[in-house]
């Protein structure tokens, strides 16, 4: 396991500039994810460190070792893609072992079939390990090319939304897994995600990527609570983060806009605002709100219940403020 | 409830579908059938009206099998005098078949030495064609290449024309290389124009796989090439296996090259079958018996790839 390091890296393909002048430390033995939606450059970020792509500019060092003329096998990182990933002629078994066989490695058979049939009972895949990759079903496909990055020990896991094509159990139960690996054995792990709860439970660092910039990178406390921009701030929380302008509730003048979580509006003086709507999910309650016009989410008691039309009084707590631009004033 | 499926055809149509799939097969075969069983008649038979095609029968339409085809093509053979032939009691079977026409074997026949050329020319153009036609698509399929689609094209015209409009330059060229009548120039000529359809169908077959088990090999920690042949290889092995069909078919049963630029040395079956003469004008089953010979090799060779043509229908069944 090593420290990786990128300096002002930057990549663009053809007009497009994919990856903009990103500068992070992910430290040895963290968990860093990087949260972002399609295209924000998550997935280049990983095959620059990996050396699929080359960079356009910056450097990157795993273990201190600028390795930006270096081939992905000699920056010994292991990688797990969203698709494709299991060599399809091969079985789960030659799958898992197709890394430890390789020039750079050659491990020794008998390590190998010890280290294979490990990681098969930690995905729960025993049983299929003389099965084709062809033969599994989706979500065993993915716990195999999980596996086959994990048989290794390599200076840094690179992780490309390793859990988006699975059912929403396996899901949960893979991350809970994943983490407890990881922690175990003390990886470095750089996964990408743009799910919020992956990105939360996960990370010990969180880096929220826009357009190919690196506009955030911190503990999953400090990325939720102290968001630099409306953009971070609306990454993560569910509900999502009320954006409104401010001029709405008396004495909020910091910035032009201010960011109300669900859970930091106080229900009893303040502003009036209707109800339009309650859910009832449960374990929660959620409410949706009119407030001159503008849809408030907030959450409530759910053993409360609420006429349509209702009217109640709300004001903020610990509100956020914004610019017109959405960076973040105060 | 209604047995209609959109994907599963019903039995009746599976059965009109069987129907017509073996019809079509006889039909394509009676060409195949009428060849192989005019090398077990004999040259009389051969030629006899109404066609006799029933072995072994002594109705109108039957006919008595015999190797006499198979021993001409296989032999030279001199006519000799009845005394010659008293004092020199026939040795073997086919000594026995020779002597109803006053005649005895004098040795074996070119067409062995022919049918081998045609395995090495064939085989040979064969196996060059796919090599540095998988290198080259590959290379086409992965690589950012200047001016990749002019490449492409180039190499695709050389098999717009008819490859005989440029039998004439071909021949002095090959006069003026020593290539002229060498099994070196019939490979090198037949790989020249394989390659073009080679490079096109396997860069069709590269491109369909997924460029991720490549990246997913170079980080497990393998080279480009590891890469390419651990992983890439084996997933074109459809692609390839129909390649060197189409390419073997087509060196196999080329003629006109053949007949212009080989002679005594290289020179291929195709050529040489239809030259074979016998007593009172063509050796029908003697041709017979040559070309049944001759298309036993591509047969064979189609049926020992045939798992991997019909592992290609179910190939893309793989991907998510």
């Amino acid at each position: 396991m090593a420290e990786v390091t990128l300096s002002n890296v930057s990549k663009a393909f053809g007009k497009t500039q994919a990856v903009s002048d990103i500068s992070m430390t992910i430290g040895d033995g963290e968990f860093v994810v990087l949260l972002g939606p399609t295209g924000a450059g998550k997935t280049t970020t990983l095959r620059l460190i990996s050396g699929l792509e080359k960079l356009d500019a910056g450097s990157v060092h795993i273990g201190g070792r600028d390795v930006g003329q270096d081939t992905p096998a000699q920056r010994d990182v292991a990688m797990v893609f969203q698709q494709y990933s299991l060599y399809p002629h091969l079985t789960v078994r030659d799958n898992l072992a197709f890394p430890l066989r390789s020039p750079i490695l050659k491990t020794p058979e008998d390590e190998i079939a010890r280290k294979v049939h490990e990681i098969a009972e930690v995905l729960q895949i025993p049983h299929k390990l003389d099965n084709k990759a062809t033969e599994l079903s989706g979500g065993e496909m993915q716990r195999v090319s999980i596996g086959r990055a994990l048989v290794r020990d390599p200076s840094i896991y690179l992780m490309d939304e390793p859990l988006s094509s699975l059912d929403a159990k396996l899901r949960a139960d893979l991350r809970v897994e994943l983490k407890r690996i990881q922690a175990e054995l003390g990886s470095t792990l750089l996964y990408v995600t743009h799910d919020q709860v992956e990105a939360m439970t996960m990370a010990n660092k969180i880096g929220v990527l826009e357009e190919g910039r690196l506009v955030q990178f911190g503990t999953p406390k400090e990325i939720y609570e102290d968001p630099v921009s409306v953009y971070v701030a609306s990454r993560l929380g569910l509900p999502r983060i009320n954006i409104l302008p401010s001029g709405l509730f008396p004495g909020a003048h910091k910035g032009a806009q201010i960011g109300l979580r669900p859970e930091n509006i106080r229900q009893g003086d303040g502003v009036e605002a209707r109800v339009v709507r309650a859910e009832h999910l449960g374990d929660q309650t959620r409410l949706h709100l009119d407030v001159q016009g503008h849809a408030i989410t907030t959450l409530t008691d759910p053993h409360r219940t609420y006429s349509s039309d209702a009217m109640i009084r709300i004001s903020p707590q610990n509100p956020l403020y914004f610019d017109a631009q959405g960076a973040r004033v105060a | 409830m209604s047995s209609y499926s959109v994907t599963e055809p019903s039995r009746r149509m599976k059965w009109v579908a069987g129907v017509l799939v073996i019809a079509y097969a006889l039909i394509t075969m009676v060409p195949l059938a009428w060849i192989a069983l005019t090398g077990f008649k004999s040259p009389a038979d051969a030629i006899s009206y109404p066609p006799k095609y029933i072995i072994g029968s002594d109705s109108e339409a039957g006919f008595q099998p015999t190797l006499e085809g198979y021993v001409n093509l296989f032999t030279t053979r001199t006519r000799q005098t009845p005394e010659f032939l008293d004092a020199n009691p026939p040795e073997t079977w086919a000594d026995d078949i020779v002597r109803q026409y006053g005649m005895v074997i004098v040795g074996p026949s070119k067409f062995g030495e022919r049918f081998l050329n045609s395995v090495i020319i064939g085989f040979g153009s064969t196996f060059l064609s796919v090599f540095l036609g998988t290198l080259a698509a590959y290379a086409f399929s992965r690589f950012k290449i200047p001016l990749a689609d002019d490449l492409l094209f180039f190499i695709l015209s050389t098999r717009m024309m008819p490859p005989i409009a440029v039998a004439i330059p071909i021949f002095l060229m090959y006069r003026q290389l020593g290539l002229s009548d060498t099994h070196l120039g019939m490979i090198l000529l037949y790989t020249g124009v394989n390659i073009s359809l080679a490079v096109w169908l396997l860069k069709s077959f590269i491109d369909g796989i997924p460029t991720e088990y490549e990246e997913a090999a170079l980080i497990d920690g393998y080279t480009r090439f590891q890469a390419f042949y651990k992983v890439v290889l084996p997933q074109a092995a459809t692609g390839i296996a129909s390649t060197a069909i189409f390419c073997l078919i087509f060196a196999w049963n080329e003629y006109a090259f053949a007949v212009l630029l080989t002679t005594a040395n290289a020179q291929t079956a195709p050529p040489f079958i239809p030259t074979i003469i016998g007593i009172g004008g063509l050796d029908w089953p003697a041709i017979a018996a040559g070309v049944t010979i001759f298309l036993l090799p591509v047969m064979f060779f189609t049926i020992l790839l045939r798992k991997h043509l019909l592992r290609g229908i179910t190939f893309g069944a793989v991907r998510k």
